[in-house]
């Protein structure tokens, strides 16, 4: 059982579909119950970080979320959810993440080119720097999915899976052991998505 | 590198898409998921939805077969049509959309784009304007192009991303239906007056249309048809070639 966590922010009709159509049994569920009696748990979000992290923080779920990781249990944060993996995020300010993979936010700004638009947002290729993490064992070099974003992980060279270029290489994908994040949303990148979404119901724990 | 999108148009009433030339003259085309998904497979990068029902029952409908759409397909689904208010924006978000496009409901209501970009983010916000010359001035029509605004369109756009609308799909209604090519000269002048993605719609007859698009203004991020689409004389991943063939970044497969 795959558990999403549903701490009010954003729609999660799509993502929940979409490992439905992969035969991934999914539960969505603000219950630390279900998140702790789940094989693996997957962290959505859009939007702020400020705002989504502090309702993830009100909804106590922050804290079962890192047991649940640090007891090894796979866990897949998405797009807003990849960034609050991180130690901190520069979005409006500083804020606190969930410190689960070392790094932190900053703006996209920062480091492309000033004609390039902002948000980043569209279909993109998908680069793996020579070996290609499991979560990417159905994908070939280069498999276009779907971004929407206006800051990007940065300070975490050794936990960085997959790039995307955009100006420069933004960090797409990170892994360290059993937590691993998604910039873009597999739930919307067509058939090369659910195959990543496959992968990752098919992990091991 | 981010590659152009393609997106088909799909307009709904009473659950079937239409589309007619120069928004009169309707003609049933086919059911929405069926070619949801038909485009989906081969290749589109996005979908839009336009709701042109007006009834309450055609309302219902049409959230039923959005609520199908995106429990069957994949990629980003936008929604127009309709929406007038905040609670317009949730009804179709709860339904599966991921942006959601403004038009009359946006001149109507002048807080609408301010408001739902901060309660669902600019990317969720998509500005759709129709756009037609009068006495070679660029003026904002709603309605359905049926109703001059008065307005002037590159302020009112510039105006709107000011406000936090995340995209741009300038319609020409100029072009639209015509078959001959999208309004380059309109869709220059969006580009230059504002810096988020510019949707190019109305024109495109052929593929070579989109090739110009793409080669004459590199700015424009997408391209958006109809009934060339529905009607099968451009199939999406003929013209995805042949825009590779061009140079131009596309996903394909």
């Amino acid at each position: 059982m795959i558990a999403i966590v549903d701490y009010g922010v954003g729609n999660l009709f799509s993502l929940r579909s979409s490992l439905v159509a992969v035969g991934a049994e999914v539960v969505v569920t603000d219950d630390p119950c279900v998140l702790r009696a789940a094989d693996k748990i997957i962290l959505p979000g859009v939007g702020a970080f400020e705002d989504a992290a502090r309702k993830l923080r009100e909804s106590g779920l922050d804290t079962v979320v890192i047991e649940e990781a640090k007891k090894g249990k796979p866990l897949l944060g998405i797009c807003l959810g990849m960034q609050m993996l991180f130690d901190r995020s520069y979005e409006y300010g500083e804020h606190r993440g969930l410190g689960l993979v070392p790094g932190s936010v900053r703006p996209i700004a920062d480091v492309i080119p000033a004609d390039l638009k902002i948000p980043h947002i569209g279909w993109n290729a998908l680069h793996f720097g020579g070996k290609k993490h499991p979560l990417f064992r159905y994908l070939n070099e280069g498999d276009h999915v779907y971004f929407v974003h206006s800051y990007y992980a940065a300070e975490c060279e050794e936990s960085v899976i997959a790039t995307a270029e955009y100006g420069a290489p933004l960090t797409a994908a990170v892994a360290r052991g059993n937590v691993m994040g998604c910039q873009f949303h597999p739930e919307k990148s067509g058939r090369v998505g659910l195959s990543i979404l496959r992968a990752f119901a098919e992990t091991e724990e | 590198m981010i590659t152009k999108r393609i997106i088909p148009c799909l307009d709904v009433k009473n659950g079937r898409v239409v589309k007619g030339v120069n928004f009169e003259g309707l003609n049933d085309v086919s059911g929405p998921v069926e070619l949801a998904k038909f485009y989906s497979d081969c290749g589109a990068d996005e979908l839009v939805f336009y709701d042109i029902t007006a009834s309450a029952e055609g309302r219902a409908l049409f959230t039923d077969i959005l609520t199908e759409v995106a429990s069957e397909i994949f990629i980003p689904l936008t929604v127009g049509g309709g929406i007038n208010s905040l609670s317009d924006f949730d009804r179709v978000l709860k339904c599966g959309a991921d942006k959601v496009s403004v038009n009359s409901g946006a001149i109507r209501n002048r807080d609408l784009v301010r408001e739902a970009a901060k309660r669902y983010g600019d990317q969720c916000v998509v500005l759709s304007v129709d756009v037609k010359r009068v006495n070679g001035v660029f003026r904002v029509f709603a309605k359905g192009g049926r109703e001059n605004t008065g307005m002037e369109a590159i302020e009112w756009i510039r105006r709107c991303v000011g406000e936090g609308a995340g995209e741009v799909v300038v319609n020409s209604i100029d072009t639209d239906g015509v078959k001959n090519g999208f309004d380059l000269p309109m869709l220059k002048a969006v580009c230059d007056a504002v810096s988020v993605p510019v949707i190019a719609s109305g024109g495109a007859g052929s593929i070579r249309h989109f090739v110009d698009l793409f080669s004459t203004l590199p700015q424009v991020d997408a391209g958006l048809a109809a009934s060339i689409f529905h009607f099968r004389e451009v199939a999406i991943e003929e013209l995805k070639q042949e825009l590779r063939a061009h140079d131009i970044p596309v996903r394909l497969g």
